[in-house]
């Protein structure tokens, strides 16, 4: 098993025509992702690749396809409207690509989001979400990706793939890898994704890669400390970024000091994450702290290949498609950000 | 020209000038730069992310709020003496101020601040501003030379108080922050009185509420004509922000005058570079005197770049692992020159570019490559660092580490390249190699 994403998840493309959305279109096709529709306006009743319908609008492409995720590769200025039309269809989980969209177009998305208990936005900006072997959404290299027990969240890209390859050269395979994105503001966090791994039976472990600035990791590692039982292993980025140059004062003077990545790695070790000075040092690390915990379990033979495709579940009922550790996680996102307001 | 400031002359309104600007303002340049760097990266369009954060003076900030419906005091810019005396003329000839207009805060210690009785002091003021470096506590140790100069019209202040406006990227909502601690440094009222700053979050939904706007001004204890005055004064002040795509708006201070309205003394306002493309107005605001050269160049080839202070030259794909190699080399002994995200392309014209912005820093002694290759394959980027290295002629030592896909084939690339390359395992060996190098050199 895994989180949010597996072999039976089917995938809309917004934005499956532009540069973008053509060329990791084409890769999670490849990878074995069911990629069933995509929508780019004015572009209805022709076919991507010659095999995946396009449709005008989100909800056409439900109501036809069944999909129950989407993955946002429209740019910047068009972005806020496609997050916002996927919630509006219901899409159980959105995944937004796109980097560099207006951070008030965000406010209103992501206010707009929390009035849609049955979507889940993850991003912007991220590299996506990952089940290796059965579900690629987003842009990461997918072939270094390997399935297995650790669960991976990140709030950057590129030191997302370091981890996930010293883990896969280490024998270490991932249940799921998750950028939940750099934005200031942004869907999924660090409690959502955690708490879910936490659920996950699969998961035996979690690597947790933060960075400096607001208070998600502070948050991530309360959780931690009150919520989960699984070894967590991480590394925060910019410990040594000169200060006066993180964030705006009155940013700072409303996160109330939080931020640092000292305050920030303490947090965590007060909550027993192991926390590492390097991010070449996560793959070791995780390996010494599955080992401090027994044997892990046997990993299954990996293949990569595209897996069988799943029936197409009936129309309508899509994102009753949800595996239980996502229903959990939709509950407590819910949870999460009541104890924030 | 660097000339020493004039001490500040006595006069009935002079502490409440002086009061004003004391260091609660802008960032030293490039902070944006990390910010954005710390905000944005791996995206689908790796190659759109890495501007500038945009910055303006106070006097394009006034002129936008004024637009908004927001008091601020008459003024007028000058850029020679006899402009500035003009200007106070137009003024009415009375008490007015003449401020340094620079991108950074604490003008006022500096002596960037100065009252003037008559038109002719003002221009004598203006002379000795003009052309100055003013060094305050944000603008590093050279200071920043003054260019233009914004006079004011003075006012009688009874109170000086704090207003600014930000994203709480915790709860995804601006907030609105109020003080009574005006004209200071807000981040250390924050840290040692945090109950005397009042915030308001502001819901997409209703925008600025004016019962919002009304707790604040009683929480600051307005009474009269006064709470409907600041009422209109952070209604236009939100939005401005929001017409704008602004980052921050602060007005420090905010003063009340003895007449009972409610002005903006001083004005920043930074904006969101994500949403320039829906500002021309905005963009062309933009001072390229203020802006550090290097990181302008790097803004040119959409790179992500800050100078810092040490001297090992970096260049990193991805924000993250670009901050987290900073870290390593200091770890390891050494001090970074710079932040550098060559963004997910990392091909050979961005490379090139990228060596050329790290290497026009005198106080790089070696350089340090650090790619994870993905999507784009190593042996793709290894020819590139080669072709870049050898069309920038590069002199000093480099050490490069790939990790990713084919890395095998791109690590026998440059042992094969005829350039002085050192190869690195990982990120902790490469810190070491080059911290060695760059004290060998």
């Amino acid at each position: 098993m895994s989180i949010l994403v597996d072999r039976n998840t089917r995938v809309l493309i917004q934005g499956i025509t532009g540069s973008a959305g053509s060329f990791h279109g084409e890769q999670m096709l490849a990878y074995g992702t069911q990629v069933v529709a995509g929508v780019t306006p004015n572009r209805g009743g022709t076919r991507f690749q010659g095999t995946v319908p396009i449709f005008h609008t989100v909800s056409d492409a439900v109501r036809e396809t069944g999909a129950d995720a989407a993955a946002i590769f429209v740019p910047p200025p068009a972005a806020a409207d496609a997050i916002i039309e996927a919630a509006e269809a219901d899409i159980p989980l959105i995944v937004a690509i796109t980097e560099g969209i207006p951070v008030l177009d965000m406010v209103r998305v992501r206010r707009f989001v929390e009035s849609r208990p049955g979507s889940r936005l993850i991003g912007p900006n991220c590299p996506g979400v990952i089940t290796p072997g059965q579900c690629k959404i987003g842009i990461m290299p997918g072939h270094v990706h390997r399935p297995g027990h650790v669960g991976v969240v990140s709030r950057s890209g590129t030191l997302t793939y370091e981890a996930v390859k010293q883990l896969t050269d280490l024998g270490l395979g991932q249940s799921t890898a998750v950028g939940i994105g750099g934005d200031p503001v942004h869907g999924t966090d660090f409690v959502d994704v955690l708490r879910a791994f936490e659920a996950d039976p699969e998961t035996e472990a979690v690597i947790m890669i933060g960075e400096i600035g607001g208070g998600e990791e502070e948050r991530g590692a309360a959780f931690v400390r009150d919520h989960m039982t699984k070894p967590v292993v991480g590394f925060i980025a910019g410990r040594t970024a000169p200060p006066g140059k993180r964030m705006g004062h009155a940013g700072a003077v409303i996160s109330g000091g939080a931020g640092t990545a000292a305050a920030k790695i303490a947090a965590m070790r007060e909550a027993g994450i192991t926390v590492v000075d390097g991010p070449h040092l996560l793959g070791r690390a995780m390996k010494d702290a599955l080992g401090r915990r027994g044997k892990p379990k046997p990993l299954p033979v990996t293949t990569g290949k595209r897996p069988a495709p799943a029936p197409p579940p009936k129309k309508g009922a899509a994102s009753r498609g949800a595996s239980p550790p996502q229903r959990g996680g939709k509950a407590t996102k819910k949870a999460a950000k009541g104890e924030r307001e | 020209m660097v000339r020493s400031p004039a001490p500040p002359g006595p006069g009935a309104d002079e502490r409440s000038w002086s009061g004003q600007d004391g260091g609660a303002r802008g960032p030293p340049p490039g902070r944006g730069a990390l910010r954005r760097a710390i905000g944005l990266r791996g995206g689908a369009r790796e190659d759109q992310g890495a501007r500038d954060r945009v910055k303006i003076h106070e006097y394009q900030a006034k002129e936008i709020l004024r637009k908004f419906g927001v008091a601020v005091p008459r003024g007028y810019l000058a850029v020679t003496p006899l402009e500035a005396e003009g200007a106070a003329r137009q003024l009415g000839g009375g008490i007015c101020a003449v401020k340094a207009q620079i991108h950074a805060g604490g003008r006022g210690k500096g002596g960037g601040v100065r009252l003037a009785r008559s038109p002719d002091e003002a221009r004598q003021h203006a002379e000795a501003m003009l052309g100055m470096m003013l060094k305050t506590s944000q603008t590093g140790p050279d200071g920043q030379q003054v260019r233009k100069v914004y006079l004011e019209e003075g006012c009688r202040i009874a109170r000086e108080l704090y207003l600014g406006m930000t994203l709480d990227r915790d709860v995804g909502r601006l907030a609105v922050m109020a003080s009574v601690e005006g004209g200071v440094d807000i981040e250390e009222v924050a840290a040692q009185h945090p109950e005397r700053i009042l915030r308001e979050w502001i819901s997409p939904l209703t925008g600025l509420m004016p019962f919002q706007a009304r707790r604040l001004a009683f929480g600051l204890g307005m009474q009269g004509d006064s709470v409907g005055a600041f009422v209109r004064f952070a209604t236009g002040l939100y939005n401005a922000y929001v017409a704008t795509d602004a980052s921050l708006a602060e007005i420090n201070p905010l003063v009340i005058t003895v007449g009972g309205d409610v002005l903006a003394l001083d004005a920043k306002m930074n904006f969101d570079d994500n949403a320039l493309y829906r500002h021309p107005d905005i963009a062309a605001m933009r001072d390229p005197d203020e802006e550090d050269p290097k990181e302008a160049a790097a803004r040119e080839y959409d790179l992500s770049y800050i100078t810092l202070d040490g001297d090992i030259g970096c260049m990193v794909n991805g924000a993250g692992l670009a901050m987290a190699t900073m870290d390593v080399i200091q770890l390891s002994g050494g001090a970074p020159a710079n932040f550098l995200d060559v963004g997910g392309g990392a091909d050979e014209e961005k490379v090139t570019a990228a060596f050329k912005i790290i290497l026009s820093d005198p106080h790089v002694k070696a350089v340090l490559v650090n790619i994870f290759g993905g999507i784009m394959k190593c042996d793709v980027i290894a020819n590139g660092i080669v072709a870049a290295a050898k069309q920038v002629g590069l002199s000093i030592p480099l050490v490069v580490r790939l990790e990713g896909t084919n890395v095998e084939l791109g690590k026998d690339i440059l042992a094969h390249s005829e350039l002085a390359i050192t190869p690195a395992d990982d990120l902790g060996d490469a810190a070491r190699k080059v911290v060695q190098a760059a004290r060998a050199a």
